[in-house]
């Protein structure tokens, strides 16, 4: 009567030819294809099953351009309040002024993006019920709550002159929240089950951070004088450098859960920002004190700082949508668990 | 009292396993009084389950869920076209799901003994009609020999050979209340909460649809209602939990495949029925969602399974993302310092003017 189920044993497969409920991930072979770096982590051809193909974990609903312009703008303006702090305390008025503009314009457009992302907008400030440090998005709040205030603040003080000395100290809170504005946001991705964002977990960080400085150093540079864009100019190498050397970690380390980075979409978007920030961190260096040279490089690095949170979001999104990216990494850790057990077992 | 008890996810000290690793009363350690209800859950046999769906109905219309196709669009009404499982997954209008999945495998099963019953019996006498009928037995032997061999011919795959034997797995999937839940860990309002039974429920007048516990469950769980803006998933009937009921789709199960009840009892019916079901030689029995030392910390509904988790579409080894959250904000704390000190020598390496 049920013989299926008491006989011993498993071998057994679907019985359908459904949508590839049992397939392989194929190994992936990389054509050559000029100067991409040549050591994607190889997958090997692992079968695994599914059900019909289905994907596991939900898709984020967090919407494109919203959530990736957050980024972004957080990002930029969370440099940029760093920058504009020092910059005001080394007496550097032009690029103070630019770099609080940068902050305050940024701080404000990212709030909106933020709350026009979701699903209540009417019901924002319910962010603020509860702290909870087990919720990135609700240690977000209070730090972009208080930061948007300074920052905005801020900026509206530089542009109608007023109050010099409350500027200051605005400078100072908002500068104080910047850092933390520029890199919370690796963990607010990373803190979830989606597989290729949560496999970058200590990388993020630094990857939104550098990112974050060679966009606020970007913007600064294009709008200030060159001879006061110094550390505008130096600020913006360091984070290309930065931004580029964790991002080539997360995009080979992590075995199939960095394969959403090079494909498709996303991988396209990761070349891209890979190019324009490698290109204008050198044009930086080659001609960031000439006033071209200083435009051309300071917007590469901001489209290179956009591309990357664009393509980082996309490549998160991909990761969810296709079972093995859940499957095969879980397999292969339990695998690794059974191992260790029987070593330790039959020691 | 609230700092506190947040500091593990900052510190990465965590000796009260509040981010990760069992936990033995997980109602007291959400900030319950000493005298409440002990934990519930369900444990769902899915060696028993018939796939009638009473459950799928009973939910969507004690909780007045809308409709939804098998990709979770509201009001449509579509057929998923791979199986007899036309809900497709669990969302935000679909709390309980049960999956189908029919398998086949080939087994070689021992040959069927030809002749009459007993003439294979050792000791027993010649049987009256062999009798000077040698010929005719041997052509009624090979007569029969060519009807085996074409009953093993299947022409749906064209093979002959050994046999093939079918099954179906039907199992309820439903939100698995997790130990460490993810979603009621990243809920940034507090709309996700902790109820005096145990279970996770979604409060809908504080819920803002941020959408982070939609990324942050990992098993696929929770969801958000498109047009409403809001998250939604199973409170394990909790309106029914508070006036003494069962839930509704435990109530509506007619093979007990949905068993409701204190969560203890429950692992302990769940481990004597996986050995009830190895002693008859169910041995790709298991129980999924039972070991507190897993990656949620076990799960307030647990399964018994007839394959691996996978097959159904549920994570093999599901971990709740705020195991690693002291790591991330360890990342990010020193991130912003590296800012900071990129930016300060950035100024001070920069001649004035």
């Amino acid at each position: 009567m049920t013989g299926g189920i008491t006989s011993p044993g498993a071998g057994w497969r679907q019985a359908d030819r459904g949508p590839a409920t049992q397939r392989s991930t194929g190994r992936k072979r990389r054509r050559g294809r000029g100067r991409h770096r040549g050591e994607l982590a190889m997958v090997d051809d692992v079968e695994f099953t599914s059900y019909y193909g289905r994907q596991i974990v939900k898709t984020p609903v967090w919407k494109s351009p919203d959530v990736p312009l957050y980024l972004f703008l957080g990002g930029a303006a969370g440099s940029s309040s760093i920058l504009a702090a020092l910059a005001d305390l080394t007496d550097r008025p032009a690029l103070t002024r630019v770099a609080r503009y940068t902050s305050g314009g940024g701080a404000i457009l990212s709030v909106v993006f933020l709350i026009h992302d979701l699903g209540r907008p009417e019901r924002f400030l319910h962010m603020l019920r509860v702290i909870k440090p087990t919720s990135p998005l609700s240690v977000g709040s209070y730090i972009l709550a208080p930061f948007s205030a300074a920052a905005g603040a801020t900026a509206a003080v530089e542009l109608l002159g007023w109050f010099p000395r409350l500027k200051r100290f605005g400078g100072a809170v908002a500068a104080v929240f910047g850092g933390p504005l520029a890199t919370y946001t690796g963990v607010l991705l990373a803190n979830t089950a989606v597989p290729s964002w949560h496999a970058a977990h200590t990388q993020l960080p630094y990857v939104f951070g550098g990112s974050a400085m060679a966009a606020g150093g970007g913007i600064a540079m294009a709008f200030t004088p060159v001879e006061e864009a110094g550390p505008a100019r130096k600020m913006a190498f360091a984070g290309a450098a930065i931004e580029l050397a964790a991002m080539h970690k997360v995009e080979n380390d992590h075995g199939i859960l960095s394969e959403p980075f090079h494909e498709g979409r996303p991988g396209a978007l990761m070349r891209a920002a890979q190019v324009c920030t490698a290109a204008g961190a050198t044009l930086t260096a080659v001609a960031g004190r000439r006033r071209w040279g200083a435009v051309a490089s300071g917007t590469l690095l901001a489209a290179g700082s956009l591309l990357t949170r664009f393509g980082v979001f996309e490549a998160g999104i991909a990761s969810t949508k296709d079972p093995k990216y859940v499957v095969i990494p879980q397999k292969e850790r339990l695998a690794a668990r059974q191992q260790e057990h029987a070593d330790t077992t039959t020691r | 009292m609230t700092i506190s008890s947040a500091s593990p996810a900052f510190t990465g000290r965590d000796p009260d396993n509040r981010l990760y690793g069992p936990l033995p009363d997980v109602t007291a350690e959400a900030g319950y009084e000493e005298e409440h209800p002990k934990r519930v859950g369900f444990f769902t046999d899915t060696s028993v389950c018939i796939g009638c769906k009473a459950c799928e109905v009973a939910c969507k219309e004690w909780n007045t869920l809308p409709m939804d196709d098998s990709h979770g669009v509201r009001d449509a009404l579509g057929l998923s076209g791979m199986s007899y499982d036309n809900t497709g997954q669990l969302g935000a209008n679909s709390w309980r799901h049960v999956a189908f999945i029919e398998q086949s495998r080939t087994v070689d099963l021992p040959m069927p003994t030809f002749g009459r019953p007993g003439d294979d019996r050792a000791g027993s006498g010649p049987s009256p009609a062999v009798a000077g009928d040698d010929v005719s037995l041997a052509s009624a032997q090979q007569s029969v020999l060519n009807a085996e061999a074409l009953s093993e011919f299947d022409p749906q795959t064209g093979q002959t050979g050994a046999d093939k034997q079918i099954r179906w797995l039907m199992s309820s999937d439903v939100c698995k209340h997790c130990t460490h839940a993810g979603c009621l860990d990243v809920c940034p309002t507090g709309a996700l909460f902790r109820t005096e039974f145990g279970t996770v429920v979604v409060q809908g007048d504080i819920c803002n649809g941020c959408g982070y516990c939609v990324a942050a469950c990992p098993y696929g769980v929770i969801d958000q209602r498109k047009d409403d803006g809001r998250v939604f998933k199973c409170t394990m009937c909790y309106d029914r939990l508070t006036d003494g009921l069962q839930p509704a789709c435990a109530t509506a199960c007619p093979t007990q495949s949905i068993q409701f009840g204190d969560l203890d009892e429950l692992q302990e019916r769940a481990d004597a029925r996986l050995a009830t079901l190895k002693a008859q030689g169910v041995e790709t029995a298991r129980l999924y969602g039972r070991d507190e030392n897993d990656g949620v910390g076990g799960d307030g509904a647990f399964f018994l399974l007839l394959d691996e988790p996978e097959v159904y579409g549920l994570p093999p080894d599901p971990v709740v993302t705020t195991r690693d959250l002291p790591a991330m904000w360890k990342a990010a704390g020193k991130a912003a310092a590296m800012m900071v000190g990129v930016a300060v020598t950035a100024v001070l390496g920069s001649r004035r003017r």
